[in-house]
Formats: structure tokens, sequence, C-alpha cells
């Protein structure tokens, strides 16, 4: 066995004691509340009289104040250490407690029990014996137990372990700590310098970070992006902060840095979509087998609060911009209004509730993998009601008519996505007669959204649109010409999500699109099954 | 005592004190458009302004690809490079 990490504890008689000490050592961890702890103490300090003045018989004691009852109880005249932060007991790695050493050179352990075996203790008692040249041990072995087991040291407590591991020499955190005083309010601190969107925020401490950083096999010091605008490095651990911070569950983690991979990408320009005064924010879709295995909602109330991974990845996506990006309302962040979107907005497709190819599926993934596809979308969810139609084509001329109203009816031709959450009703209404395929319900939103352009001018009702003068320079039959609301049917992106009862479907609406502007993109999630 | 980690970048920004004003003004100011619409009438009438008060300094224009997406690193580098100043305007 290598040499046993070096300490130094306080004794409960008074002044430390340090390992090594340049003397044999017999160390036992102990704690108050432990049966078999409280067997081993008579022997422990008659070890420590008849071989204390060769070596140091030293108990360790994880019980805090309870180590002084442990004293007194047993009369233990033995230096007895107290361990109450078990950074010692953390860094001698056992399991179960009393853990018993015998170091005859002083540093390397030459012995390691646990629990207490009869012969094993009155074996070591020889050893003693023999090494320091003392007397016999006044002990009645025959009067103690064949055999006891010890309990789980108390360093072995998950919340302390966490903790523990945290703080521990080789733990993978980096970040800086920082230390907040008894009388400041914690919640209160995190609102004062700013890391909140607004909602009080969990309290990012090492062991809740680590407990996240468990939800993902990437070292935490790997950069997946820098963000803008300040060009932070979004490493694993920033973002396991901020996942904490929003609430999320450590396996939620792999979704969050896949759609913070997304929107860091030049095509979907976080920058852009953070700056706009449009209030653009990032819309999340998550598609395959992680939706039911974190609990994700694409059923009743999927676009809206109540489900902990919906809320909460959204919510840690927006918090790793603000906080590691440095985008900030008023800084960077220059919208105009911004929407609750800019709170979370993140849910699941209901695959298997319509016969269309889930979105993954169409964007060139497997189905069985897990995707997160990110949008960026200046409004919604808008809601499109139709409670009448009962024929495919009249309810996809309605889901296209509601989605006319983007930005402004009368603005034709938009390069800008628009992403329509068709809830199951009119799934069922679009299926009624088998497969309504996506491009007829896209090229069908198309026909009846198309108007002449005539109908684009600016006039005295609106002024937006083509100006006078643009429009006193087309022919007659340019006015004519048809323009469909979307520059492409491929700026429709069709998803399927909502409860059962209800003919209401949902849009949501985009911002610039394409190359100078943001374009939907889909990254594969970590599987950590 | 309650111990958190720092959620952000930790970038602690550099603090620069204005630079002592010399008297005459010259060498090279660089003009950068951002892109927003307009924006180009606005420099236009800077430089026309910094010529008639200025004459010893050299005018350059710059302009990013897009004012949606961060300026691009080599430019940011070519102006550097090539400019004691920089005035980074927009309109809209």
């Amino acid at each position: 066995m290598d040499a046993r990490p070096a300490f130094e504890l306080k004794s409960t008689e008074g002044g430390t004691r340090s390992f090594p000490a340049g003397r044999p050592a017999l160390i036992c961890f102990a704690k108050e509340d432990c049966e078999t702890c409280n067997l081993v103490a008579p022997l422990l300090q008659a070890l420590h009289e008849a071989f204390g003045d060769a070596a140091n018989i030293w108990v360790v004691g994880q019980s805090g104040d309870g180590n002084t009852v442990f004293r007194d109880r047993h009369g233990l005249t033995l230096p007895l250490l107290d361990d109450a932060d078990l950074a010692t007991s953390f860094a001698w790695d056992f399991e179960a407690v009393p853990a018993l050493y015998w170091c005859p050179d002083g540093a390397t352990a030459e012995t390691h029990m646990e629990g207490f075996v009869r012969e094993e203790w009155q074996g070591l008692a020889t050893t003693l014996s023999q090494t320091l040249g003392q007397g016999r041990v006044p002990v009645d072995w025959a009067a103690l137990p064949a055999w006891r087991p010890g309990c789980a040291s108390k360093h072995l407590d998950p919340d302390l372990n966490d903790r523990l591991r945290a703080a521990a020499e080789n733990s993978p955190i980096r970040a800086r700590r920082i230390t907040i005083a008894p009388a400041d309010d914690v919640a209160e601190f995190m609102f004062d310098q700013g890391f909140s969107d607004g909602l009080p925020l969990v309290p990012p401490t090492p062991e809740r970070v680590l407990r996240m950083l468990s939800g993902t096999q990437r070292d935490p010091q790997e950069v997946i992006a820098l963000m803008p605008p300040n060009m932070g490095e979004a490493t694993i651990e920033k973002i396991a902060i901020n996942a904490v911070m929003a609430g999320c569950r450590p396996d939620y983690l792999p979704v969050v840095l896949a759609a913070i991979e997304a929107i860091c990408t030049d095509a979907f320009n976080i920058h852009g979509v953070m700056a706009t005064t449009m209030g653009a924010s990032p819309v999340l879709v998550v598609n395959g087998p992680i939706r039911e295995r974190i609990g994700m909602n694409m059923g009743l109330m999927a676009l809206g609060s109540g489900n902990r991974a919906n809320a909460t990845i959204g919510r840690a996506v927006r918090l790793a911009v603000r906080n590691i990006g440095g985008s900030r309302p008023g800084g960077t962040d220059r919208s105009t209004l911004g929407s609750p979107m800019k709170f979370t907005m993140c849910f699941a497709e209901w695959e298997e509730r319509s016969l269309w190819a889930p979105l993954h599926v169409e964007r060139g993934f497997a189905k069985d993998e897990s995707v997160v596809t990110v949008f960026a979308m200046t409004s919604g969810p808008v809601q499109i009601v139709d409670q009448e139609s009962r024929a495919p084509d009249e309810l996809a001329g309605s889901l296209g008519l509601g989605l006319e109203g983007m930005f402004l009816p009368k603005y034709h031709n938009m390069p800008v996505d628009s992403l329509l959450v068709v809830c199951p009703e009119h799934v069922d209404t679009l299926m009624r007669d088998g497969l309504y395929e996506k491009d007829r319900l896209r090229d069908r939103i198309q026909a009846v959204t198309t108007r002449p352009l005539r109908a684009m001018l600016a006039d005295d009702t609106s002024g937006a649109g083509m100006t006078r003068e643009a429009a006193a320079g087309l022919s007659p039959e340019q006015l004519d010409r048809p323009v469909p609301k979307f520059a492409s049917p491929d700026n429709i992106h069709l998803v399927v999500a909502g409860s059962d009862a209800g003919k209401v479907s949902s849009a949501y609406h985009g911002w610039v699109t394409g190359a100078m502007g943001s374009q939907a993109v889909s990254q594969k999630i970590e599987d950590m099954f | 005592m309650e111990t958190i980690l720092d959620p952000t970048d930790e970038a602690v920004p550099v603090s620069r004190q204005i630079t002592p004003r010399t008297g005459p003004v010259s060498g090279v100011l660089g003009l950068m458009d951002i892109r927003k619409p307009r924006g180009n009438i606005l420099l236009d009438e800077l430089e026309r302004l910094l010529a008639e008060r200025l004459p010893d300094l050299d005018v350059r224009r710059y302009a990013k690809p897009t004012f949606t997406k961060p300026c691009p690193e080599p430019l940011r580098a070519q102006i550097r490079d090539e400019c004691d100043y920089l005035v980074e305007a927009l309109a809209d």
C-alpha cells in the first residue's frame, strides 16, 4: 500500500496532531453512533496504554460534537482527532468504520482492516508487541464476538461525498468559487450579480455541479463553443453550472449541450438572434428516444408550463447565453419588446401521433437517434383555431390562413421560417383519407396565402409594403403577379404535439432566415444509455 | 457559509484610460459601417466633416459583411493593423 495521505487535525484534548509524524502509527477512523466502533474503542484504548510510548495510537472521529461523547463514554485518553469535515476520511478512501491502519514506518500502511474480525485484531495486537517490543495487551479476547460488520463511513453519504469530491485535489471543478457570507442571502446575491433571467435560481454549489456533470461523459473542460457577444468559452463545466441554476436534472445535460452547440454555429447565429430588436429567441424541438427517457412533454400543454425538462432545458440554454456569452437585455440584447420565449422555449415532438416522418428524420437523422433542432423565432406560439373543417384540404387551408399573419398579413414572399405545431385532432383531420404528405400541406399553405402583388403595396390602410414610388414603375401584369406568403415551401417546418383533445394548432414566426440571418440547425444528442 | 461556482466566462474587462489629448489629430481613422440600412449615409457625412476639419487625417472605410453577425476576425485584425482610431457607426 502507498504512503497514506498526510493530515493535520485538531485533537479533542487541544492542539493539533500531524501525520506522518516520524514514528509508528496506528490510525483508526470511527464514528460515535457505530456499534462496532463502540466495540473496538476499549481495545484501542488498551493498545494505546500498552504501546503509546512507542507509537501514535490515534482515533480519527467522524462525528463532530459526537467525538467527545464517544471519548467520554469509553474514558479514552488516547488522542481523538476531529475529522468533522471528513476531508481526511475522503482522502484515505475506505468504505466502513472502524477503519484501522497500522503504519510501522509511520507513513505506509502494512495492515488495513475494516469492521471487526477478532482474529485479525488479536493478530494485530501480537504484531504490535513483536514490533514495538512491549508487553502483552490485557484484553479478554474470548469475551469478544468473532466478527462484527462495520458501518458505512460517513464520507460516503451521497450528499457529503459530492461535496468532498468537489473539494478534492483531483476535482474536475475549475470555475471560480464564490463564497457567500453567512449574513448574505444566496438567492439575493445571485440576483445582485446579474446571473438571473428574473426568476429565482438554484445555487450552483460545487456538489450540485458535480452531480450535473455526471450527466455527460464529456471532459468538463472541453470548450464546445465560443459564445458571442463576448466570445466566452462555453466549457461543459460552465454550461453545467448554468444548467444547475436553471433547475435541470443531470440527465437533461446532453440536450442542453447539443442545443448550445447548435445555436453557436455560424448558421444559427445566436449573436444576431439575441441582438435583434425583433425579440428573437431559440426554440428547441427534441426528437428521438431521449424524449421518453427524461420525461419530456409532447402532449397536453407541451408548449406551456408544468414539465421540468421542457422548462429547464430551454432556460439553461438562455442562461448560458446570458452568463457565458454576456448577452443581456440593454447590452447586446436589444429586443424592443422581447417575449416569454426569452425565458425558455423547448418541447418534444409527438412523433408517434402522426403518419409523418418526424422532424429529425426529415432533416437526415435516424429515427432512433436523439436530436435537438433549434429555430430562431420572434413570436409564438400563435394559436390557429379551426373547429369546423372536416376535409383535409379545408383544414390545411385554415393552417395556411393562420400563418398569413406572420409579421404582417400583407407581407409576402418572405424568406422567413415558420414552425407549425399541428395538434393531434388536426392531424386526424389531415389524415382522414390516408397520409397527407408534409409537402402537400406546405403547398396548400402557399396556395391559400397567394395574393397578387398589388395587395402588398403601401396604401392608406397601411403604409407598410412596397412603396408607392416602386409600385408606380410596375405594369398591371406585374402587379397581378401571384405571390405566396413564404419565399419557399422549405420555410415551413412541421411538427406534431399537443393533447388529444382540442382543434388548436400553433405557429412560431421566425426571424430573418438565410445566410445573413438564422437557419435552423439540428444537433445529435450524446447517448448516455 | 455557502460556496457557489461562477456561471460567467470570468473574463475581466481591461480597464482603459482615455489617451492624453495631444492637440492635432493625425494618422489613420477607420470608419466602420456595420451594414445597417443607411449607415453609409451617416458615415459619408461624418467623413465629409472630418475632411473639412481634420485635413491631416487619413480616413479609411470598412464594413462588416452583415450587421447580424460578429465582425470576422480577419477584418478586426486588418483594422487593428491599419488604423490609429476607429469609429463604428450605425443608423436604422
